[in-house]
């Protein structure tokens, strides 16, 4: 009976693997910091390393897997797409891991559930990028929604909890919509798996009208998780109020998987219907790019400037979404890593420049930061460059791609809006430097002297270097891997 | 076939009423008893809609489970007391009737659109509910729906985890003098009893 | 058999509902018997597409989200208390320290 049970459906647990190495390790990381009675965090932080790296060497053996397209009953797709995007996501919990140890360290406090949290979180944002099915596409979402608004109340500011309620409310507010669109997608088809949805639509057996629905409510449900206007709200009060380590870790992990979620579902099942989601997405890019950017030179905090920042980084990554092409898909993830490893850097700079835990973020602060620290003051001008798209580093190459692929398409429109709002953008990015580099220090902040938190910094420096002087590093992988298989 | 019908046109409009009642209720355990109601009615409806097992599961997790966690929320926080119901935000209350009108719009739209509905085999729903509908469930959960099914116990898992670390009274701190420097969260509570509570999810 | 567009309609105005909910009451609480409405709507819906369809999975999703609306629940409940904890309010507008 149970030899019949095992061996019916074969069971292919290779291409979860990673995500079977990462519950594993947070259940011992969580078991780790609860029952052992001297708490070690920095052990706790090495053996989390361990899992991702474990699940990064695993990932990695994925590149070449020669098993079926799908596997466990049509729930997993075990292509290269999800690998890189897996390789992406591990990377930024790593260094998010390192940054967020030295911040609640710093902050005195002791964190023991971060780690487990951050290990689960980025559980479901692996999985969600493999998921080919949209049951669990919506569950993965739900666990790295539902860690995520735990990491935001973390540090038990007013502002945190604050954050993370409107976070929640939104958050499962949005959740709602997914999930209706799933709903009206399965009534549509008469499935979930994204394949399927797929041949239904092409030929011409699903409901079209019914399928339609599902797409708006689809892209309404992603808009929330991308931070994609109109449905950015939460975005600045949720960066600007969570941990600095923690924003730090879902501005770039959140954006990355849900873009990974939303390329697939929109590539493979409603490939059929390409001609009707294109303008949304179009529209969507457009209203991101432009409101993100001009709300972005309004700010005077530092975090909430970023945080509009990253709504304005979306809407560009929209543009590559909307070409729904190959090469959209593939400037659509130079533009996910390069923004990843800018954005991650930038608040892990503001993590280290303001002071113990949240005192001191306002742009007023960053006044004369060369003076009291070169470094940070030199890697943080590295990084807003490369937001500014300005050319040695990958920012530059990230918004030519994107751009090129959306004029292919034939969308010359929206590149150009594109190009204006990089125009735009430079200038509040232009006016931290001019901060940091040509004014006198206002108030006397100490910032962190630590080492280590720094190399956690300076390897997403060095790679916003290095892919903007050699993308061809990265992009003939790429190239690869933007060959979504169904 | 008519006793469906007579069961829907019976259940239905309570359970619409139920849910509006729950919107327009200044009071909120009046507001979270009108929902017991609704997720009630709707139980009712899954029986007609051929799902008997999601009718037991709905009346056990839904408005057994979650709704007394409302409830003892509700009255643990002592907000029973009158919200008004005046709109703070200009036109929030406007937008949000648009937007009502727009989903109903929209999915009748869709479904005006799409009468002549595509079902495939109709092999009958008595043949997929094979041997009974609790039965069938569990052979497709634990088969074509294994991963999902172990996923959600990971979810379950951090949803205990993360309402344990969100819903504990801090200890102590360590360093009082460097967390005066840091907003103060924890207000002296002196009502409130100093034992750790601990949120436990249901389900 | 009740006809599906019947259904339909029905499960659109109990969502439509939530959504009036979620944007119109002020009180954590009833913002998050609001979303319960919205995805009990949903639930709806899927088993209706189940019956219609000849075909198990929209039941077995529908326990999925009655799964999903549990844990949301009660991490919900839990940033409420904490909320409420720190400020003796759970009104969001009053929460309001940061702009919407």
């Amino acid at each position: 009976m149970l030899g019949q049970f095992l061996s019916h459906p074969p069971v292919e647990l290779g291409p979860i693997g990673p995500e079977l190495v990462l519950a594993g390790a947070g259940v011992l990381v969580l078991l780790g910091g609860a029952l052992v009675r001297r708490r070690q965090p920095r052990a706790l932080l090495l053996a989390s390393l361990a899992g991702l790296t474990g699940a990064a060497v695993v990932s990695v053996s994925l590149w070449r897997w020669r098993g079926h397209a799908t596997v466990l009953g049509g729930m997993v797709q075990a292509d290269r797409f999800a690998v890189v995007a897996r390789l992406i996501l591990l990377g930024v919990a790593a260094l998010a891991l390192v940054l967020g140890h030295h911040y609640f360290e710093r902050l005195g406090e002791e964190r023991p559930e971060f780690y487990p949290l951050v290990l689960f979180t980025t559980l479901g944002m692996t999985l969600i990028t493999a998921a080919a099915d949209l049951i669990l596409v919506f569950l993965a979402l739900e666990i790295l929604s539902l860690s995520l608004y735990v990491l935001t109340a973390l540090s038990r500011r007013l502002a945190a909890v604050e954050g993370s309620m409107k976070y929640f409310l939104l958050g499962a507010f949005s959740s709602a919509f997914f999930l209706y669109g799933v709903a009206m997608a399965y009534g549509a088809t008469g499935s979930t798996h994204l394949s399927t949805i797929a041949r239904s639509l092409a030929g011409q057996t699903g409901n079209q009208a019914l399928a339609l629905a599902a797409v708006a409510l689809l892209v309404i449900g992603f808009g929330f998780k991308v931070a994609a206007v109109p449905f950015h709200m939460w975005t600045p009060d949720v960066y600007q109020g969570a941990p600095t380590a923690v924003t730090a870790y879902m501005s770039a992990a959140t954006k990355v998987a849900a873009f990974a979620a939303f390329l697939r579902v929109l590539m493979t099942s409603f490939q059929p219907l390409t001609w009707d989601w294109t303008p949304i997405v179009w529209g969507l890019a457009v209203a991101t790019m432009i409101v993100g950017s001009v709300l972005a030179i309004a700010q005077t905090d530092i975090k909430r400037m970023l945080a509009y920042s990253s709504i304005a980084h979306a809407g560009f990554v929209l543009v590559g979404v909307s070409a729904a092409t190959q090469e959209g898909i593939q400037s659509a993830l130079f533009y996910l890593l390069a923004y990843a490893a800018t954005i991650l850097g930038a608040f892990g700079v503001v993590m280290l420049a303001s002071g113990r835990g949240e005192e001191h973020t306002s742009l007023g602060s960053y006044a004369g930061l060369c003076r009291r620290s070169p470094l940070l003051a030199g890697l943080m001008s590295l990084f807003l460059l490369s937001m500014a798209g300005i050319p040695p580093t990958a920012g530059f190459i990230a918004k030519v791609n994107v751009f090129r692929a959306a004029v292919d398409a034939g969308h010359w429109g929206v590149a150009l809006v594109g190009v204006l709002a990089s125009v735009v953008a430079a200038f509040f990015y232009i006016r931290v430097m001019v901060l940091m580099y040509m004014q006198e220090p206002l108030e006397d902040v100490e910032p962190d002297p630590s080492i280590v938190p720094r190399l956690a910094v300076a390897v997403p420096a060095l790679l916003t270097l290095l892919f903007g002087v050699f993308p061809g590093l990265v992009l003939g992988l790429l190239e690869r891997a933007s060959v979504l298989r169904w | 076939m008519a006793a469906d019908w007579i069961v829907f046109w019976v259940c239905a409009p309570i359970s619409i009423g139920s849910a509006i009642a729950m919107l327009l209720q200044r009071n909120a355990v009046h507001a979270a008893l009108f929902l017991i109601v609704n997720l009630f009615t709707v139980a009712v409806l899954y029986l007609v809609l051929g799902a008997p097992f999601l009718f037991a599961v709905q009346i056990i997790v839904y408005a057994g489970a979650i709704m007394v966690l409302f409830l003892f929320v509700i009255m643990l926080l002592g907000v029973d007391r009158e919200e008004r119901l005046v709109e703070r935000l200009r036109g929030q209350r406007t937008a949000a009737i648009l937007l009502g009108l727009g989903v109903v719009g929209e999915v009748v739209f869709a479904i005006r659109a799409g009468v002549g509905f595509s079902t495939r085999a109709p092999a009958g729903f008595g043949a997929a509910n094979g041997g009974g509908n609790p039965q069938a469930l569990g052979r497709l959960l634990f088969r074509a729906y294994f991963l999902p099914f172990e996923v959600t116990s990971i979810l379950l898992m951090v949803a205990a985890v993360a309402a344990m670390v969100l819903a504990r009274r801090r200890e102590r701190p360590v360093a009082s003098a460097e967390r005066r420097a840091q907003e103060p969260i924890e207000p002296s509570e002196p009502s409130e009893p100093s034992e750790p509570r601990e949120e436990e999810p249901v389900g | 058999m009740i006809r599906l567009p019947l259904v339909l309609f029905f499960s659109a105005v109990l969502f439509s509902a939530g959504v009036y909910g979620v944007l119109a009451r002020r009180n954590a609480v009833l913002v998050l018997m609001s979303i319960e409405l919205m995805l009990n709507a949903v639930n709806v819906n899927l088993i209706a597409f189940s019956q219609a369809l000849h075909d198990l999975t929209g039941q077995a999703f529908a326990l999925f989200v009655i799964a999903v609306a549990a844990a949301e629940v009660g991490i919900g409940l839990a940033i409420v208390i904490l909320i409420y904890r720190n400020r003796e309010t759970i009104n969001i507008d009053e929460v309001n320290l940061l702009k919407w």
